[in-house]
C-alpha cells in the first residue's frame, strides 16, 4: 500500500461495536486450521483494506483471530481469512 | 438417585464427591459457552440446599441439554432463521413512526426499516448520529454546544434573510438574520470569509447586519448586467456557500441522558445526518462510543466485524421496538450471511442471492427470464448442489437427513434367518 494513504485512527480499536482482532502466526494459523479441519478459502473474509485490518498490518492470506463478545455465549472466537479486495 | 432422607456425606466420601464434582465442572467448561458455565458455576457454588450427588447431577444435565439444543448437521438453519425473522415481520406496521419522547427527530422503524437494513443501502432515509463527550466535558454544557454548533452544516442560505440585488448594479446586499445566525455560532466575520471563498468578488461589511458584495467584471460581464438568470445564479451561488459543519450533519441537538447502571450524567449530542469519519476527527468527542445508524459508514470507518454488530443490534432494535420477540441468533445468521465476504452485501438480486453459484436458483428468486438468458450466453452450468435447485429438478434437497450420503444393502433388509437360508443356498 503506498505510504501517502492516511491509517485509520487508532482509537477505533477500542470502539464499543469492534471486536478485539488478532493476526496469527503461520504456526497458530496452521494449528487453527487443523483443529477445524478445513482450507483458508473455506473460512469468512476479511478485506486487506478494512480498518482494523490496516492498522494491525495484516496481509492476504493472513488468519485474523476475531474475540466476539457474543450476547448467547459470552464470548466466541472466530476466524477470518484476509483477502486481498 | 440421591434420597432427601439421607444424611449429609461423611467427610472423606464428601472430599471424593468433591473432587467428582471439580472434574464434572472442568469437563463441563470445555463443553459449555463461558456465560453459560458462569452461570452454572455461580449456582453450583450457591445452591447450598443441594446435596454433593445433585449437584453433581445438575452438571451432568446441564451439559446434556446443551449438547441435545446443539443444532444438528444438515438442520435447514437459514430457512428457520427466515421464517423466524419473516412470520413476526408480516405483523409490523408498513407505517413510518416517530420515537416518542423524542420529538425533534423522524425515525424510520418498523418494516421500512426492515428492509432498509437487509438491502444494504448506501444510507438511512433517516440518518442519525449519537455523539458522546470525552470524559472531561461530559457535563460541560458549553463545550457540548461549541461541538454541535462547530459540526452542523451550515451555508450562508441558513443564516440570511434574502440576497438583494438591482439590474446593472455589480453590488449585491446579504441581509443576515441575527437571530438565526446566533442560533447555529455563526459571526459576520464568518460570513465574509465563506462569501470571499467563494471568489465571486469584493466583499464589505456594510450596516445594519448587511454584508455587501461587489461582483467582479470576470464574474459578472457587462453584457450580463440586464441578464436576469446570471444574477440569480449568483444569488444561488451565495446561498448554497459553507459556512462551517459537517457535510452530510443537518442538524445537532444537546440531551442530557443518564446511565441506567451507573447512574451518570452526561450531555450527548444527536445529530440528524451521519458523517462518522469526520465527525470522529472533532476534539473532544469520544471516539470509542460514537456511534451511527448508517451500517455503511460503519464498515467503512470501523469495518467489517463492527458492521455485524451493528446489523446484529439495528435489526434487533427494530424488531423489539415492534414489540416482536425474535431469538437474537436468526438475526446474528443474518449478519453473518451478509458480512461473510468481508464486506457488506444486501439479501437479494444484487447481494448474497445474486452470488449464488446455481443458475436456477437465481432464476427462482427475480428477474427470471435475465438470468436464464445470462446464464444462456455465458454457458453457465448447474450442478443441483443447493437446495432451491434440487426442488426444482425434484432431487433430493442436500439438507437435514437428505446431507446423509447413505444406503441400506439389500442384505440388511432381510431378518436373520432368512440370511442364514440366503447363505446356506450360496454355499
Amino acid at each position: 500500500m503506498p505510504s501517502t494513504v492516511k491509517q485509520p485512527d487508532r482509537r477505533i480499536l477500542d470502539h464499543f461495536l469492534v471486536p478485539k482482532h488478532r493476526i496469527l502466526s503461520l504456526e497458530e494459523a496452521v494449528e487453527v486450521l487443523n483443529k477445524l479441519g478445513i482450507k483458508p478459502w473455506q473460512l469468512p473474509r476479511i478485506s486487506v483494506n478494512d480498518p482494523v485490518i490496516r492498522l494491525l498490518g495484516g496481509k492476504p492470506g493472513d488468519i485474523v483471530e476475531i474475540v466476539r463478545n457474543s450476547p448467547t455465549a459470552g464470548e466466541y472466537v472466530t476466524y477470518r481469512v484476509v483477502v486481498s479486495y | 438417585m440421591p434420597k432427601r432422607s439421607r444424611r449429609e456425606p461423611r467427610n472423606e466420601q464428601g472430599i471424593e464427591l468433591g473432587e467428582k464434582l471439580k472434574a464434572k465442572l472442568e469437563a463441563a467448561k470445555s463443553m459449555l459457552p463461558p456465560k453459560l458455565y458462569e452461570e452454572l458455576y455461580e449456582k453450583i457454588s450457591k445452591g447450598t440446599d443441594l446435596t454433593m450427588e445433585q449437584k453433581i447431577e445438575a452438571v451432568e444435565r446441564t451439559v446434556r441439554r446443551y449438547v441435545e439444543s446443539m443444532v444438528q448437521p444438515g438442520e435447514p438453519v437459514g430457512v428457520t432463521a427466515a421464517q423466524s425473522i419473516g412470520e413476526p415481520g408480516t405483523q409490523m406496521t408498513l407505517r413510518t413512526f416517530h420515537y416518542a419522547g423524542l420529538m425533534e427527530f423522524d425515525v424510520t422503524l418498523g418494516l421500512p426499516r426492515l428492509i432498509e437494513i437487509v438491502d444494504a443501502k448506501h444510507e438511512p432515509s433517516t440518518p442519525l448520529m449519537r455523539i458522546y463527550l470525552e470524559d472531561k466535558y461530559a457535563n460541560d454544557l458549553e463545550k457540548a454546544k461549541e461541538i454541535a454548533r462547530s459540526i452542523e452544516y451550515t451555508t450562508i442560505g441558513n443564516v440570511i434573510n434574502s440576497v438583494d440585488y438591482t439590474l446593472g448594479d455589480r453590488t449585491l446586499v446579504v441581509r443576515l438574520d441575527p437571530e438565526m445566525m446566533e442560533d447555529r455560532g455563526v459571526t459576520v466575520d464568518m460570513v465574509v470569509e465563506a462569501l470571499e471563498r467563494l471568489k465571486l468578488g469584493d466583499v464589505e461589511k456594510g450596516e445594519e447586519n448587511t454584508v455587501l458584495l461587489h461582483v467582479s467584471e470576470s464574474v459578472l460581464p457587462d453584457e450580463s448586467l440586464t441578464d436576469l438568470r446570471a444574477y440569480e445564479d449568483i444569488k444561488n451561488k451565495i446561498i448554497k456557500g459553507y459556512v462551517k459543519g459537517i457535510k452530510g450533519i443537518r442538524r445537532a441537538v444537546i440531551q442530557e441522558r443518564t446511565d441506567d447502571k451507573t447512574g451518570k450524567r452526561e450531555y450527548v449530542i444527536v445529530a440528524e445526518g451521519s458523517n462518522l469519519s469526520e465527525v470522529m476527527k472533532i476534539d473532544g468527542v469520544d471516539i470509542t462510543r460514537i456511534d451511527t445508524n448508517n451500517i455503511y459508514e460503519i464498515a467503512e470507518t470501523l469495518g467489517i466485524e463492527a458492521a455485524r454488530n451493528a446489523i446484529i443490534r439495528e435489526i434487533m432494535d427494530v424488531l423489539q421496538n415492534s414489540g416482536l420477540d425474535v431469538d437474537i441468533r436468526h438475526v446474528m445468521l443474518v449478519a453473518d450471511l451478509m458480512t461473510w465476504t468481508g464486506k457488506v452485501r444486501q439479501i437479494g438480486r444484487l447481494g448474497v442471492v445474486g452470488e449464488k453459484p446455481s443458475v436456477l436458483a437465481r432464476a427462482a428468486f427475480e428477474v427470471t427470464v435475465n438470468q436464464l438468458y445470462e446464464a444462456a450466453v455465458k454457458g453457465e452450468e448447474e450442478r443441483f448442489a443447493g437446495v432451491t435447485e434440487s426442488i426444482i429438478a425434484g432431487l433430493p434437497p442436500r439438507v437435514g437427513t437428505g446431507i446423509v450420503l447413505l444406503s441400506l444393502g439389500v442384505n440388511a433388509l432381510k431378518s436373520p434367518s432368512q440370511l442364514s437360508q440366503a447363505e446356506g443356498a450360496q454355499q
